[in-house]
């Protein structure tokens, strides 16, 4: 059977992970391929970076980082932030990742997605779609960009539907409301995403206990979970978390 | 020394890495006169689009080197894609033709899945189920998970040329195919952390 993924995330800046909170206040977390290895021997199931400054002039210490990592531990590796165009993510693929995380070039010019997604193949394209809840009822989100700073007035429901259509193979989910709460996920927005495309949903912002990962399994309808600082600072390990899901009939796959 | 083929697409790094992590010595093959007498085994990773990859193969003369490769018996490896152009023909994106090393077709998943609560692409950890006698490159991955991410799978016309299977949303399709000296996985070996490491060690003992 599919096991349900669970998925840390791994912030960088120059080179370093850092975490953040509300995407503000960040502070150093450590080295990248440490922090991969510490989370293979721990099972995970696929690994996330996001480059937070995803400036120009630090491309190369990003590719770096992906061909460090890539060399030292065998699973699934997505990346993002700064993508724009199809050679970022032509160096990205072969510098080691295996997806590559979409968002603002997205919503600058839907038809790259669709590009990406022929030239690549579906299964390497991600979007990224970074979502706050708009007052009103019945519930709706809108869409921003440039790590949450601008708003885009994109209903991200229909954009989720719009990317599927478009060729994405999965969408990285994020509350921007949820995110550095540890509250839990927005698992309204997660569902109504998940339940109305044909890719696959990363439930993303808003982890602070292993309830957590499992209500974005049960109530949000999310292929995969992904979280940051309950892993990176070592309060629960993958495999405890694992171990928690199992134990509420969420297929995952226990590692060997 | 293991041949990998280099068509331009796709993660060749990793590969390149875990086959090395795996005990192998690796080649990256872009010409045809890179696979010599000293290339023992071949290795055919994909990611992208069947009709790209078997473009890339016959621009780059390459279709004709794997051949012979396959006729003189030696051990050859399909992952993914690399896989899935194994087949006759495929589906994807237009009707198109493959090495023909194995009589059948690649198909999409049903396009009603994703209703069913079934997406696609096919993505994550899933089973390798083997029969009992299970053939021996596949063999250190009984009771184990690997990494899949795939819309389209290999339907073989002969059942014997399906070594392993999966089930996804209630349908049962080819997780490996081969005969001979060919096989080909659709899971990723390279990203499947344990479990892949050793069957790619199997791959590189395996002497059909």
């Amino acid at each position: 059977m599919l096991s349900k993924r669970i998925i840390p995330c791994l912030d960088i800046a120059e080179g370093r992970v850092v975490k953040g909170v509300k995407f503000v206040d960040i502070i150093d977390a450590g080295d990248p391929v440490e922090a991969a290895i510490r989370y293979d021997e721990q099972g995970a199931d696929e690994l996330t970076f996001l480059d937070i400054r995803a400036s120009h002039e630090n491309r190369d210490t990003l590719y770096h980082v992906v061909t460090d990592v890539a060399e030292h531990v065998f699973m699934p590796l997505t990346v993002g932030g700064g993508i724009k165009t199809l050679e970022d993510i032509e160096r990205l693929l072969h510098a080691g990742a295996d997806k590559v995380s979409i968002n603002t070039a997205a919503i600058h010019n839907p038809d790259f997605v669709r590009q990406a997604a022929e030239r690549f193949g579906s299964s390497t394209i991600v979007v990224a779609i970074d979502a706050k809840r708009v007052a009103g009822h019945p519930p709706r989100w809108e869409c921003f960009t440039h790590g949450g700073r601008k708003p885009t007035g994109i209903d991200a429901v229909a954009w989720a539907r719009r990317m599927s259509d478009n060729g994405a193979g999965e969408i990285l989910l994020t509350s921007m409301d949820a995110d550095g709460t540890r509250n839990g996920y927005d698992l309204a927005l997660t569902r109504a995403v998940a339940d109305s495309i044909s890719a696959n949903v990363v439930a993303s912002g808003g982890v602070g206990t292993l309830q957590h990962l499992a209500d974005g399994f049960t109530e949000g309808h999310a292929d995969a979970v992904l979280a940051a600082s309950i892993f990176h600072f070592g309060e629960y390990t993958i495999r405890e978390a694992k171990a928690f899901l199992a134990e509420r009939g969420i297929p995952v796959r226990m590692s060997d | 020394m293991i041949g990998l083929i280099n068509y331009g697409m796709g993660n060749m790094h990793s590969i390149a890495k875990a086959l090395e992590r795996a005990g192998g010595r690796v080649r990256w093959v872009d010409r045809p006169e890179q696979i010599d007498a000293s290339i023992e085994r071949i290795v055919l990773p994909g990611v992208g689009a069947f009709r790209d990859c078997m473009k890339a193969l016959k621009r780059q003369h390459l279709q004709e080197v794997i051949l012979e490769h396959v006729q003189a018996g030696r051990p050859f490896l399909g992952i993914c894609l690399g896989m899935q152009v194994l087949m006759e023909t495929s589906h994807e994106f237009g009707l198109h033709e493959g090495l023909g090393l194995v009589e059948g077709e690649v198909v999409p998943f049903p396009a009603n899945f994703p209703e069913r609560g079934h997406k696609i692409p096919h993505m994550g950890w899933n089973d390798v189920l083997l029969p009992d006698s299970a053939h021996p490159v596949l063999r250190p991955l009984a009771g184990r998970q690997v990494y899949y991410v795939h819309s389209f799978f290999c339907q073989p016309r002969h059942d014997r040329e399906v070594l392993a299977e999966c089930e996804y949303g209630g349908l049962r399709f080819a997780s490996a195919i081969g005969r001979d000296n060919v096989i080909g996985v659709q899971f990723h070996p390279e990203k499947s952390q344990r479990a892949g490491l050793a069957m790619l060690e199997s791959f590189i003992g395996w002497c059909p």
